[in-house]
């Protein structure tokens, strides 16, 4: 009986494994290519099967009128937009939750629950609902089509992440902590940042992961509200079209916007096998 | 140059944690302050710290406002009884923290800590994180690191509540030994905790608190021997102090089903009702004496505590050696009638065995 669930187990982990894997690998693949290889006949194996070359992945990095995509300013973009709002969530998130989950407000009937709730809410409607208001709210203020509206549409959908997780995070801190802090001389703000956020570093990895994937992904917002001047790495992706684009190059374009995902899931993974993010506190 | 707490209250939600509260401690001195739980000794301790703000009465300390001063400027230390250290720091870093945020110098740190660890018995665990320590030994680091500052206020909070048997034992013994060989003159140390016992061994002046309001203070000896009513009597002993209503008439004390010859110290008593008080200890077995049935025997360490009952009386008995009994067992015990506590009918002590001091 145990041996039938050991192999059945087995069995679905390498099936499912298989079924991840293999696009990952057919891009790779694919992308070393060239012309001869993709058309002539089915190849999967580099120096076995065909010759590898790099043509698809020059052609990423040509401007259009040399005949490549260019995906190299979008891409940056990309990085600089995530990363901005990211952080400015993760800072901005963390303050609030620390407030939420360590003081007491009350203005009318709104309490420290409706706060928290009214952070999340911002999540629960389909995105779709704040498209026409921020594209209203941009074009007033002038940001429409520019990298810095932009980043301020991606805090507003990235720190309810952070306060979410934040807030959870610092109500499993022992309150007690910040106490000990103030009595051994720490004022409020030396309390947060020399005791409680040293010990939220495993909470703020975690928030931090989330924004950068949330925020690396969007494409929705990132079509809706740029046009010409700036353009994001997943809208850039999409505008490829396979009777322009050779094939390889569309496969090394999608490995390449999937890439620093990929990075920070194995650096995160890192991090919490060494334990470093549970048990830090008892 | 006291610390004087006048009439503190504190009452979150129309709830009473500490009701009309005053004290005035002196420096050099030793205070216990024994309740139940819940029965305001945290709030006491986190008001004098200043992490909580009274609602109403005043607090000075060396002849000032008190309650003017914010927490970290307050010089206090306090020792949870959680194991509260800080996590990300190691033994060495926990005990200097507070002593870097004072911007001592390096080597009055390197002194100060040097001393603490040796106090505590710490030495050579400079490095260790704190999540690699038993219990006992994270208790000793919050103890080092309220010892090494030297805070003219020293706060501990049933700090051996949540460690085992054996090492409570050993941690009670240690902190007589610390507290005085560690303290200057210049410090006052208030101790809480739930235990009789502490509270006799650590020989300090006790205030009794039951619902934020202050029963009785004295020294332990006082309260041993004279608990004001039977509520100090119930919280000064470990088991609670057997209560039984009686009669007393010219020559007996008559309880539901058992008379006992009066003793001589009660004969000047009025004759009436009283509630009678009788340590648990007081009590042993004897083939002379009244039969009760057992309801419950426990063991603990190397005592046996019988919950005994007779009808509607139920006394618990503290039997100093390990026996076994079984339940529903019927055995016959003594009262050791020179032992009586009585009280009237308002619950407040009329007649003690020690004589009632009304000082």
């Amino acid at each position: 009986m145990h041996k039938l669930y050991t192999f059945l187990k087995y069995t679905f982990i390498t099936l499912w494994t298989v079924f991840i894997v293999a696009p990952f690998l057919w891009a790779i693949s694919t992308s070393f290519k060239d012309f001869q290889s993709v058309n002539s006949k089915v190849t999967y194996i580099p120096w076995l099967d065909f010759e590898p070359t790099l043509e698809g992945w020059r052609v990423l990095v040509k401007s259009p009128a040399r005949g490549g995509v260019d995906i190299v300013e979008p891409y940056f973009n990309s990085i600089f937009v995530t990363c901005t709002a990211s952080l400015i969530s993760i800072i901005l998130g963390t303050l609030a939750a620390y407030a939420l989950s360590r003081f007491t407000f009350k203005a009318g009937f709104v309490r420290n629950n409706d706060i928290t709730f009214f952070f999340i809410s911002q999540r629960i409607m389909p995105p779709i609902v704040l498209s026409i208001p921020f594209f209203i709210f941009l074009s007033t203020i002038g940001l429409l089509d520019s990298l810095l509206g932009l980043v301020v549409v991606y805090i507003v959908l990235l720190m309810p992440i952070a306060v979410w997780i934040m807030v959870d995070f610092f109500n499993r801190v022992p309150k007690e902590l910040d106490e000990t802090a103030l009595i051994d001389g720490c004022n409020p703000y030396q309390a947060f940042y020399k005791v409680v956020l040293p010990n939220s570093i495993p909470g703020l990895i975690v928030a931090g992961m989330f924004c950068i994937i949330f925020g690396w992904i969007d494409f929705f917002f990132a079509f809706i509200l740029t046009f010409t001047e700036v353009q994001l790495l997943p809208v850039k992706v999409v505008a490829l079209n396979s009777s322009i684009t050779p094939w390889w190059s569309l496969s090394a374009s999608a490995l390449i916007s999937v890439a620093p995902l990929i990075i920070v899931a194995f650096v995160v993974e890192r991090y919490l096998s060494k334990g470093n993010l549970s048990g830090a506190l008892k | 140059m006291n610390l004087i707490g006048k009439n503190i209250t504190y009452k979150p939600d129309n709830q009473f944690h500490l009701n009309d509260v005053s004290f005035d401690f002196k420096k050099g001195n030793l205070y216990t302050i024994l309740g139940r739980t819940l029965s305001g000794k945290t709030t006491f301790l986190k008001t004098i710290a200043g992490l909580l703000n009274p609602d109403a009465g005043e607090l000075f300390f060396e002849d000032k406002d008190f309650s003017k001063i914010p927490v970290w400027e307050r010089n206090v230390a306090m020792v949870y009884q959680q194991f509260i250290n800080y996590p990300h720091l190691n033994v060495y870093e926990n005990i200097i923290f507070p002593l870097k945020q004072r911007k001592l110098s390096e080597e009055q740190i390197k002194m100060d800590v040097e001393d603490a660890l040796k106090t505590v018995g710490l030495v050579g665990f400079e490095n260790r994180k704190i999540q690699e320590l038993s219990g006992g030994q994270q208790q000793r680091v919050a103890l080092a690191r309220s010892l090494a500052k030297k805070a003219k206020i020293l706060l501990l909070d049933e700090p051996l509540v949540n460690l085992d048997y054996k090492l409570r034992e050993q941690l009670r013994e240690e902190f007589k030994r610390i507290f005085s060989a560690g303290l200057s003159q210049d410090t006052i140390l208030i101790y809480s905790t739930t235990d009789p016992q502490e509270v006799m061994e650590l020989n300090g002046e006790v205030i009794v608190l039951h619902e934020g309001k202050v029963l009785q203070k004295g020294d332990a000896k006082e309260i041993f021997e004279n608990p004001k009513n039977l509520r100090v009597a119930e919280i000064s002993n470990d088991p609670p102090m057997n209560i039984l209503t009686g009669i007393k008439s010219s020559d007996k004390l008559t309880f539901e089903n058992i008379s006992i010859n009066l003793p001589a110290y009660l004969k000047d008593l009025k004759s009436q009702n009283y509630y009678f008080g009788i340590r648990a200890s007081e009590i042993k077995l004897d083939k002379e004496g009244e039969e009760f049935e057992i309801e419950l025997a426990e063991i603990s360490g190397s005592e046996t505590l019988l919950h005994l009952k007779k009808g509607n009386s139920k006394v618990i008995a503290l039997i100093e050696e390990v026996m076994n009994f079984k339940i529903h067992e019927k055995v016959k015990v003594k009262f050791n009638e020179n032992k009586f506590y009585v009280f009237n009918n308002n619950e407040e002590l009329v007649s003690s065995p020690y004589g009632v001091n009304n000082g």
